[in-house]
């Protein structure tokens, strides 16, 4: 690629999938630009025209809108924290030489493959049902009242959910990278008298930094979006994010045009979260 | 500043034996050189030492006080690894700094023995800067630099040298000996360079699949070598060996001859022989000859001489120079 001709060539190259890429965005997002302006409910087909930004300020001024924002928020804050001090405990775990360990990784990371949905099916009725949940047995077995997770703590069930799906991601993210930390540095700490939690501090947790920002990143993204969990649980009234909002705007009040606005302020919210993280983390991911 | 003892060391790794019983005495303030092929238990026999290792059986001794069971720490030793092993995320002033830092020393303390190793090892310019930005003989002098402020009892230095350049290992070789005639601090390298460790040495430990063959300095390996093995290994080019009627003729299983004592003449003489390629270094030629009676030879000649493939001439070993081996492979004196 180093001359101006293999450079143009290059360019003309790949020009067909970048196009049909930016497309592929473009399309979408434009669409529901138009639409966010739009009065546009299926239940009044008649009421037509321009509507300004009133779909945006009754968005924000729904009472669910600073709950929603909320919950946004946490989830993916305690998501992060939990796969990320849980994924390293792990992967530490599974850096260790013990028998049977490819068959214990495979394992772990199993959880990462089961789709959403399904996973949350799983929760609800085996895990977290009242009457004949695992949980509710156990509590029962020591005396204790069952526990109606869904309705008392919604918003932490779903956050147990979502950690069990992403727990595996980080820890195999950060076993990969502990695997290549040099032994020789290990060696060379214990002979500059470092222990095991000052190796952990000055050498690991250093080496880690980059896998780990990695994982913040990612997991945002995703969970920034969750939906399946909040939707086949049933808490979305009680512990709904935006995305909900946005479900709850377009498919049951068939509000195209308002849950268009809010669709476009749940991705200048991402926005906003992503801008502060690199602001903050990016810095790990240059050399 | 201080003497190390191996007595009966012994180390496997699962069923494979790697150190053999070794017992060793290595000198206070000497400079002894572990050499041996790949494989041979030297890099092992040197973790042995560290404490990176633990032993099978038998004990260490450091200043007359048993460290077998002590960390690496403890045994207040500090090793250069092959790889530098400098801590990437760390600016140079760190990474010296960081046993001295896991020593709970001052800041202060830490800063003038960091000041003082940049300037013993010329990395003054470099402490802000990252592993990553040194070039391979800055590194090794970081890590070189990491080792000294400790003020260890002894250093040891696991092929410090393999990752450099030619020119710079001749360079970096000076400077390591230079430090250790500066800090007169007990020294033990491990190295698969027989050239190094002649060059470097006090004295030689040449090891083979986990046991000690000869101990000595390194004039005596070359001119007195106990065995066949030590033979072979020390001189550079290879010691011919010979076996078979001129052998017997001087009462051995196996003769050797190094390709300096062998002197060629015109084809006049007793052994014949055909040049089969000549290499010219300049001040020396080595000449590999086949010869019908004595088979594939290696001959050194000094200065740069004609020796054109397939010329015939003859040679002459040098009577004093033959070394005598039995079938078991030890030196007859």
């Amino acid at each position: 690629m180093a001359t101006r001709h293999s450079q143009g060539l290059a360019r003309l190259a790949v020009a067909p999938s970048v196009i049909i890429l930016f497309l592929w965005m473009i399309v979408p997002l434009v669409m529901t630009i138009y639409f966010s302006f739009l009065r546009y409910n299926l239940l009044n087909p008649d009421i037509g025209g321009w509507a300004g930004f009133s779909n945006y300020y009754y968005f924000i001024t729904d009472d669910s809108f600073p709950g929603a924002v909320l919950n946004t928020l946490l989830l993916v804050a305690s998501v992060i924290a939990v796969s990320v001090i849980g994924g390293l405990g792990l992967a530490l775990l599974m850096d260790q030489p013990f028998w049977g360990r490819g068959f214990v990784r495979l394992l772990v990371i199993s959880p990462f493959f089961i789709m959403p949905t399904v996973s949350a099916l799983v929760w609800k009725n085996l895990l977290m049902n009242p009457i004949y949940g695992l949980f509710a047995y156990l509590q029962e077995l020591v005396g204790l009242t069952p526990l109606d997770w869904f309705a008392k703590v919604p918003l932490l069930s779903v956050a147990i959910i979502a950690s069990w799906q992403w727990l595996p991601f980080a820890a195999l993210i950060i076993l990969t990278a502990l695997q290549s930390l040099d032994e020789e540095q290990k060696d060379a700490s214990a002979m500059d008298g470092a222990r095991f939690f000052s190796y952990f501090r000055y050498i690991m947790l250093p080496h880690l930094a980059r896998p780990i920002t990695v994982v913040i990143l990612i997991e945002t993204i995703f969970l920034l979006n969750i939906f399946a969990e909040i939707y086949v649980t049933s808490v979305g009234g009680l512990a709904g994010n935006l995305t909900y909002l946005v479900y709850f705007q377009g498919l049951l009040n068939f509000d195209i045009g308002e849950a268009s606005a809010g669709g476009l302020i749940a991705v200048v919210l991402a926005n906003l979260v992503s801008i502060f993280l690199v602001r903050v983390i990016g810095r790990n991911l240059e050399i | 500043m201080s003497r190390i003892e191996l007595n009966a060391v012994r180390k496997n790794f699962g069923t494979l034996s790697v150190i053999n019983g070794v017992d060793l005495d290595i000198y206070d303030g000497g400079f002894t050189v572990f050499v041996g092929p790949s494989g041979c238990g030297k890099s092992t026999l040197l973790r042995l030492i560290a404490g990176l290792e633990d032993l099978t059986s038998g004990h260490i001794l450091i200043d007359g006080r048993d460290v077998t069971e002590l960390g690496p720490a403890q045994r207040e030793l500090a090793m250069v690894f092959q790889s530098y092993a400098l801590y990437p995320h760390m600016s140079v002033r760190n990474n010296i700094g960081f046993p001295l830092k896991m020593a709970k020393q001052s800041e202060a303390v830490i800063d003038a023995k960091v000041r003082k190793a940049a300037e013993t090892l010329n990395l003054k310019d470099f402490l802000d800067r990252r592993p990553g930005q040194l070039s391979g003989g800055q590194r090794q002098r970081v890590a070189i630099g990491r080792a000294i402020v400790r003020e260890p009892k002894a250093f040891l230095f696991d092929e410090p040298l393999s990752n450099l350049d030619a020119a710079l290992r001749v360079q970096m070789r000076l400077e390591i000996m230079q430090l250790h005639k500066s800090l007169g601090a007990t020294m033990v390298y491990v190295t698969h360079d027989q050239v190094e460790a002649m060059t470097m040495a006090d004295r030689i430990v040449v090891l083979n699949q986990g046991r000690v063959e000869q101990v000595g300095s390194p004039l005596e390996l070359y001119d007195r070598p106990k065995t066949l093995f030590v033979a072979g290994f020390i001189g550079s080019p290879k010691m011919n060996f010979i076996s078979g009627a001129l052998a017997s003729k001087h009462g051995a299983a196996t003769i050797g001859i190094r390709p300096e004592h062998v002197q060629i003449g015109d084809a006049s003489g007793a052994i014949h022989a055909t040049i089969r390629i000549a290499e010219h270094l300049g001040s020396d030629t080595f000449i590999h000859v086949d010869s019908a009676d004595l088979g594939a030879m290696t001959v050194r000649a000094t200065g740069n001489i004609e020796a054109a493939p397939g010329t015939a001439l003859s040679l002459t070993l040098d009577p004093a120079r033959i070394h005598r081996f039995d079938a078991s492979g030890q030196a007859i004196f």
